[in-house]
């Protein structure tokens, strides 16, 4: 049953530019994807090890950035791909460090602040950022001779990294690395007192998470075909976080399903209203204070209590 | 005058702001151990309120006091009907200060539109004041001189005051102050409002130097991080040491490399933070 659920999911995935109808949806449909694994990204600490991060988009503007320069200066797109994660990872790495001085509120504050400097060098230091007017690349990379220019190609190319994301971090929910990052964020003392290493297991976790990030920047950067300082605002670490929250922290599908939410959400409502801050915000207000655990879990619990009150009713009346 | 006597200047200016601003982000992180994301949008909404209050005829000084007081009644509102409701979940209230920045954010762009706003110096305070042979800008110097009185007035309160007494019980430990029947939730209430109409206040009269704009949230957000991050939550004399030195750190920054103003800003947090994690005049989390 499982198994066929999944196959036709897969089916469902892969066959989105045929039946969605109009390029418009499809490239929806690779927002999606791309924001889905940057939520996923995400959610490897803010769910898993319990460590909220407000500056990932700090991580993946970084990616964004890295490929565009290293793509500007005529390099091969396997030099762009592994320069710019390369990039990524140390300064995840860096990230890390600080922001472990720190956990609950202090590692929030100092995220804040890291994703803060990126925002404030992407602005600011022009000769290397091109400041608010952003950088643009020449067309997107062909990987194997495939040309993604279409829309169509560029999100089934964007699903194959997408499904490699989904298959990686479900390997790492499931192995006892996983099982250690979840120890840490729940009884970090225990877990010192049986002999782990808690900040090397954060540490990791957060280079992991660094990571995916980065690979969500460089498929925002093919997508676009451009950054700006937009793209590491704190606006842009909050909608990640959004889509992780709203989903359902610390599961597999909920970042995915508030990666569709937020995206759809974000593209109905700025076709309508000008006010999408607004609604972000909003959002984000309501799920807190009424469905903290996520819209997925949050909307089974209320139907659950829903049909209890009925019930017991329904006998006495009976 | 001397370049350097007036980026000095400047930047008593802007520590003098800043230190009104951290002063209540500093309590309330202290008190209910949330970074209180809207602080700055406290501050760009009290400078924007004043403006309409200004073209409705009020004087520059009822402008900031009542702009302020609007803030803090806002701040009140946030505190009792949404802040109250997450007790307990401090990263549910992060998160809700940041959403509700957004929204505030937003809503000021609608109303007051995208152009930034001046705010007229008052008539009073315009022109120059020569101190030892030098000409100051008189309204730069009025607010050092606002801020330093704040900060006694402030240090007075908490250090001479009952309520004083009571806050620092709350801040050192909640679950004794309530044993001995302190009522820790209305202290939230008050010092939310207090640091509301501190930031609201502080925007008004920063408006004349830094104008309103969209952004200017964001812009003052971090700052007050910084400030509270090098001189530790709760305590009224690291946000004092704290936003001088991100006042000069800022503007002699901006002077000295314009392109890294925000990296050298942001580098003695960095180290801080590595040496002495729990700032410099913070106390070791019990």
């Amino acid at each position: 049953m499982k198994r066929l659920g999944l196959a036709a999911a897969l089916a469902i995935l892969a066959t989105v530019p045929l039946w969605v109808g109009g390029t418009y949806y499809v490239n929806i449909a690779s927002q999606i994807l791309f924001y889905a694994i940057f939520a996923l990204g995400v959610n490897v600490l803010a769910g898993y090890a319990g460590l909220v991060s407000l500056g990932h988009a700090g991580l993946f503007g970084i990616a964004a950035y890295a490929g565009a320069r290293i793509m500007n200066d005529g390099h091969g797109q396997v030099v762009v791909a592994a320069g710019a994660l390369g990039v990524t990872l140390l300064v995840s790495a860096i990230f890390a460090v600080l922001a472990l001085r720190g956990t609950g509120l202090g590692f929030v504050m100092i995220t804040v602040a890291l994703g803060q400097i990126v925002w404030g060098v992407a602005y600011r230091w022009i000769s290397i950022t091109n400041g608010d007017n952003g950088i643009a690349i020449r067309g997107r990379p062909s990987p194997l001779g495939l040309s993604l220019t279409s829309p169509a190609s560029f999100y089934w190319a964007t699903l194959v990294v997408f499904l490699i994301a989904v298959g990686s971090i479900a390997v790492f929910v499931a192995s006892p690395f996983g099982a250690s990052v979840r120890g840490t964020r729940d009884q970090p003392r225990r877990m010192n007192a049986l002999g782990y290493h808690v900040w090397m297991i954060r540490f990791l976790s957060f280079l992991f998470s660094g990571f995916w990030s980065g690979v969500a920047g460089l498929l925002y950067l093919y997508y676009n075909q451009f950054v700006s300082p937009q793209a590491v605002a704190l606006t842009a670490s909050a909608e990640a976080l959004l889509m992780v929250i709203a989903g359902g922290t610390a599961t597999l599908l909920g970042p995915i399903a508030g990666a569709a939410l937020v995206v759809v959400v974000k593209n109905v409502a700025s076709a309508y209203i000008e006010r999408w801050n607004f609604v972000l915000g909003a959002i984000f207000v309501v799920i807190v204070v009424f469905m903290p655990e996520g819209l997925v879990p949050g909307t089974v619990r209320r139907w659950r209590r829903a049909v209890a009150v009925l019930r017991p009713r329904a006998t006495a009346a009976g | 005058m001397n370049l350097w006597v007036v980026l000095a200047v400047n930047s008593i200016t802007l520590g003098g702001l800043l230190f009104l601003l951290s002063a209540g982000f500093s309590l309330i992180f202290g008190l209910m151990k949330i970074p209180n994301l809207t602080h700055g949008s406290f501050f760009m909404l009290g400078a924007y309120l004043a403006t309409s209050l200004i073209a409705h005829g009020f004087d520059f000084w009822t402008a900031a006091i009542v702009g302020g007081l609007l803030v803090a009644a806002l701040g009140g509102i946030v505190e009792r009907l949404i802040l109250r409701r997450l007790v307990g979940a401090e990263l549910a209230q992060v998160l809700v200060t940041l959403g509700l920045s957004f929204m505030i954010a937003d809503v000021c762009l609608l109303v007051w539109t995208g152009d930034p706003i001046r705010i007229a110096t008052p008539s009073a305070l315009r022109g120059a004041t020569s101190v030892m042979g030098l000409g100051f800008p008189t309204y730069r110097l009025a607010i050092s001189l606002i801020a330093v009185v704040f900060a006694v007035v402030l240090w007075a309160l908490l250090d001479r005051t009952r309520l004083g007494a009571m806050i620092r019980a709350g801040v050192d430990d909640p679950a004794m102050a309530r044993v001995v029947g302190i009522r820790v939730s209305r202290l939230f209430t008050i010092v939310f409002c207090l640091g509301a109409w501190l930031a609201g206040f502080a925007g008004v009269i920063g408006g004349p130097i830094l104008s309103v704009y969209p952004g200017l949230d964001q812009e003052m957000l971090p700052l007050a991080l910084v400030v509270v991050i090098l001189g530790g939550s709760g305590s009224l004399l690291g946000s004092l040491v704290g936003s001088f030195v991100v006042g000069f750190l800022y503007n002699f920054g901006q002077a000295m490399f314009p392109e890294l103003a925000y990296v050298v800003l942001f580098l003695p947090m960095l180290v801080v933070l590595v040496v002495r994690p729990q700032g410099l005049f913070g106390r070791l989390a019990a």
